[in-house]
């Protein structure tokens, strides 16, 4: 028996929030008396995939087909289903992401097992299997009680910092009886946004709201996040007016961010926008309003004209970061 | 072709959520529950121009909820949708409502089932994809852009660090979000329709649900601000490096 999680990759490495899987796996596996086995799908080194134990997975279940570097929901599925058979699992694990909230909710309903999506807290087996979640985008959350027998989790990114220990994961081939109906979505084109910093997964966001009075003065918000290393995002109000993409739009009805910094740029606060970014660690607020409510919601606040102080504290960053090499 | 929209009730956006009976109810004390954002101004909307454009003969609408649920089918309806259907189930459990649209769709039949890309209540966003494997069908979730012609789709769709263009045979689920097509306000005249269009009601279908809410929790309160002068820029990144220890 084993905790069966399923692992992402991307240019011949694992993504980080992946181990935080497999860490939050291994905790749920020493509780529950069992071990880790991760799931590779696609193309990967073994030495990456040895890599794994240092982590908590003890053996490494690799399907090489070249067709799952892609997205394929159904054959992800089938490829975690036959994997949880082999091992007798009870728990299977994702990411609270975009291919962990394709698959999920697949085998959730395959196998009838219960699923808790983005999960913030191990389960609590003293009341069944209770497990936190956010709900209402963050304004409240709910502890899910998974009843049936086999269980799903997808895990909210960033919620467990990474421990390294010793160790290294056997690795198996796993063979999967794949079908045509598997690969029904034909891709056609592909853009992957490349050394851009993914807003999702972002450990530090700078975000611009209507204070910057026009899309000519984004250089200062870009300038910043470029010195902090940071994703850049906005406000509803922003995307809308089309001076910003999009995908940048954080809040209740756009995306949701769980960075350990958030920078709010002449973002007055309103609660829509403050349900999407409530799971940051730490808030800072630039506005010139001290009433604006998005200070009631800060741990750090500036009050003046964020054109004149974003220069200021993108140099301050510098210097940081040349005192700090 | 022949379009199902699934429709889910939630909490208006500017709601401050309170909770009652020890912490194990939602209060629903002067909550104004509206159509769930991405249902409406994306799946819905992209539905009813896919019929405007003759590409669609039939957009019905369905929801999962108790009578309390029918201002907002009637909302959708005046919207656009030839008709409606709600199942009278109450249901928090991802799992259980799929299963009841599902039971609903096997005797009606849909070319393309539209839902938003989650509700922004419960934050699941797992009732298409567990529709659609219930139904074994294919799942086109975060799309961005839907285009349909004969039995093929062609979405764009989010992926992780970037985006695809994908076709897919009918019949599919497709979970929308922003770019799908752009929010309208109804008119009067469709108010007006809405009242003659047929709302069914259909008994629901047995089945257990796999999930309970055993509680629930508001966050902690902020510890308060902590003010830094504009002119002390260095002072607000030595906080952040030595006090949140976040840079």
């Amino acid at each position: 028996m084993s905790v069966v999680v399923l692992v992402e990759h991307t240019e011949g490495n694992i993504k980080k929030k992946s181990l935080e899987a497999i860490q939050y796996a291994a905790g749920i596996a020493q509780k529950t008396g069992t071990t880790v086995s991760a799931v590779v799908l696609g193309t990967l080194a073994d030495n990456v995939m040895q890599d794994l134990g240092q982590y908590g997975a003890q053996k490494v279940l690799h399907v090489p087909d070249a067709r799952l570097n892609q997205l394929h929901a159904r054959a992800y599925t089938n490829a975690l289903i036959t994997a949880a058979q082999k091992e007798d699992s009870k728990i299977i694990i994702a990411l609270h992401d975009i291919n962990g909230r394709a698959v999920a909710p697949r085998l959730s309903a395959k196998l009838k097992a219960g699923l808790v999506a983005g999960a913030l807290s191990y389960p609590d087996l003293t009341n069944g299997f209770a497990i936190k979640k956010q709900v209402f985008s963050g304004k409240a959350f709910a502890y899910v009680n998974i009843t049936s027998d086999v269980k799903v989790i997808t895990l909210m990114l960033n919620t467990f910092p990474l421990s390294k220990t010793e160790g290294s994961a056997s690795i198996q081939k796993l063979d999967v009886n794949f079908s045509d109906k598997d690969f029904g979505i034909r891709v056609k084109e592909t853009n992957k946004i490349t050394g851009d910093i993914q807003l999702a997964d972002a450990q530090l966001v700078v975000s611009g709201g209507r204070g910057m009075k026009g899309p000519e003065n984004w250089g200062l918000i870009e300038g910043l996040a470029k010195e902090l290393g940071a994703a850049t995002a906005c406000s509803r109000p922003v995307a809308d007016a089309h001076w910003r993409p999009h995908h940048e739009h954080v809040g209740q009805t756009g995306g949701t961010v769980r960075p350990d910094l958030y920078i709010a740029v002449g973002i007055s606060g309103a609660i829509q926008h403050l349900a999407g970014v409530s799971g940051s660690k730490t808030i800072v607020v630039i506005n010139k309003d001290p009433e604006a409510p998005f200070f009631k919601a800060a741990n750090y606040g500036v009050v003046g004209d964020a054109l004149e102080i974003l220069p200021r504290l993108t140099q301050a960053v510098e210097k940081f970061r040349q005192n700090h090499k | 072709m022949k379009i199902l929209v699934c429709i889910s009730q939630v909490p208006d956006t500017s709601t401050k959520i309170m909770l009652e009976n020890n912490n194990t109810a939602i209060n629903n004390q002067g909550v104004t529950y509206i159509i769930n954002p991405y249902d409406e101004w994306y799946a819905l909307i992209r539905a009813l121009e896919l019929k405007e454009s003759g590409t669609a003969t039939d957009v019905h609408l369905i929801t999962v909820g108790k009578a309390n649920t029918e201002q907002i089918i009637r909302k959708a309806l005046a919207l656009g949708g030839d008709e409606a259907i709600r199942i009278d189930a109450d249901s928090n459990d991802p799992y259980e409502t799929a299963s009841q649209i599902a039971g609903y769709v096997k005797s009606a039949g849909y070319d393309l089932i539209l839902c938003g890309k989650e509700s922004i209540d419960y934050n699941n966003g797992a009732v298409g994809a567990m529709l659609a494997e219930l139904l074994d069908m294919d799942y086109i979730g975060f799309a961005t852009d839907i285009q349909a012609e004969g039995d093929l789709v062609t979405v764009k769709r989010e992926i992780e660090g970037g985006e695809e263009t994908v076709t897919c045979n009918l019949p599919v689920v497709v979970a929308c979000q922003k770019g799908v097509a752009e929010a309208r306000i109804p008119n009067m005249r469709g108010i007006m329709a809405a009242r003659t269009r047929p709302l069914k009601v259909v008994a629901p279908i047995a089945v257990d649900s796999v999930t309970s809410i055993l509680s629930y929790e508001l966050p902690p309160a902020k510890a308060g601000v902590k003010l830094v002068s504009p002119d002390d820029m260095d002072e607000l990144v030595e906080l952040l490096h030595s006090e949140a220890k976040v840079i």
